[in-house]
């Protein structure tokens, strides 16, 4: 673990049997990704430069988001690919080890729950709904014409109609929250496990609306058309509600360390 | 980088997110996954990772908006 020296950085872990494909797959730091076996599993290690991956330089290079986007992307891509071919367990972001003993007696380690994890996501993909609220001119009848009061000047008009608007906003807030929650409920009967991040804040989402789910979902791939078109048809019959779905993603929310099945 | 839209396998949902935004990305790769502390990295706890990262995210892209408006 010099300063100079090459220490490993793990992309996931998937099952022993035909480790042939990661042939000329790249990762992060442009380095070549490898298959390193023990106790029957695989990791998916690449050979990084200490002095961009150790310890001390991870903690400066975390604070980069250039370089933060490069290396996930670049793990990501690794994992992606793999994914479409057989089940893998992404590690997290950033699992470095000082070399191919230490990774190997990680696998040794853990192999019970990794097994269970790769049982657990094999023949499944992950899939992202978020939802926001979705702006009054999208919904039905969410512009009411005002009547006109005779009796009253500009002054009072103006307050009636900034009242109405604030209720109308916090009216479509609560409807989006209560679709949101019966979304969440609705495609969770459709996957195996389901699990919620925190909203995404406006200024990182750019979508001017704010988010009201940001849910993860392990689907069987034999369901995911259907999840698909469940989608769409939640998407028309909230339109209280915007939503995007993702994927399919590896199934990084099922690890098997952070399933939280309610939401809140 | 190849990123195919995987829309292409034929779902039809309410709107389709064409590119892996980065944001959707972090929240998987960094609050996902499985977290075991390398020997390399061991004193990197997750929730400091986590907090660190999302502090650059958040505070690049502010001033990138503020820089462009």
């Amino acid at each position: 673990m010099t300063a100079e020296g090459r220490c490993l950085w793990v992309y996931a872990v998937v099952d022993d049997a035909a480790p042939g494909v990661t042939g000329g797959l790249i990762g992060v730091g442009g380095g070549l990704v490898r298959v390193l076996g023990a106790a029957g599993l695989a990791a998916l290690v690449g050979d990084v430069a200490a002095s961009e991956f150790g310890e001390a330089a991870l903690r400066r290079n975390l604070e980069d988001l250039d370089w933060l986007e490069r290396t996930a992307r670049a793990h990501h891509e690794v994992i992606e690919t793999v994914a479409k071919e057989r089940a893998v367990v992404p590690m997290r972001l950033a699992t470095v080890y000082s070399g191919d003993e230490a990774v190997a007696g990680m696998l040794r380690e853990r192999a019970a729950d990794l097994r269970q994890a790769l049982a657990r996501l094999t023949g499944h993909s992950e899939w992202g709904v978020k939802a926001y609220v979705a702006s009054p001119a999208d919904q039905a009848g969410g512009e009411q014409p005002e009547p006109d009061d005779p009796g009253s000047g500009p002054g009072a008009a103006y307050l009636r109609r900034r009242r109405a608007q604030l209720a109308a906003r916090r009216d479509a807030r609560q409807e989006a929250a209560a679709s949101a929650e019966a979304v969440y409920g609705e495609l969770g009967r459709l996957s195996a496990s389901a699990r919620v991040y925190p909203p995404q804040s406006p200024e990182v989402t750019r979508h001017p609306a704010s988010m009201v789910l940001n849910a993860a979902f392990l689907v069987a791939d034999e369901r995911a058309e259907e999840f698909g078109a469940a989608v769409t048809e939640l998407a028309a019959g909230h339109r209280s509600l915007q939503l995007t779905l993702t994927g399919p993603w590896p199934g990084y929310s099922f690890t098997g360390q952070h399933q939280t099945g309610d939401l809140q | 980088m190849s990123e195919a839209p995987s829309g292409a396998t034929g779902y039809h949902p309410a709107v389709r997110e064409e590119r892996v935004a980065l944001v959707d990305l972090l929240d998987r790769v960094l609050a996902g996954g499985v977290v075991i502390a390398g020997d390399v990295t061991l004193s990197i706890a997750d929730v400091d990772l986590v907090t660190i990262s999302l502090r650059a995210l958040v505070t690049s892209v502010g001033a990138l908006q503020e820089r462009s408006g």
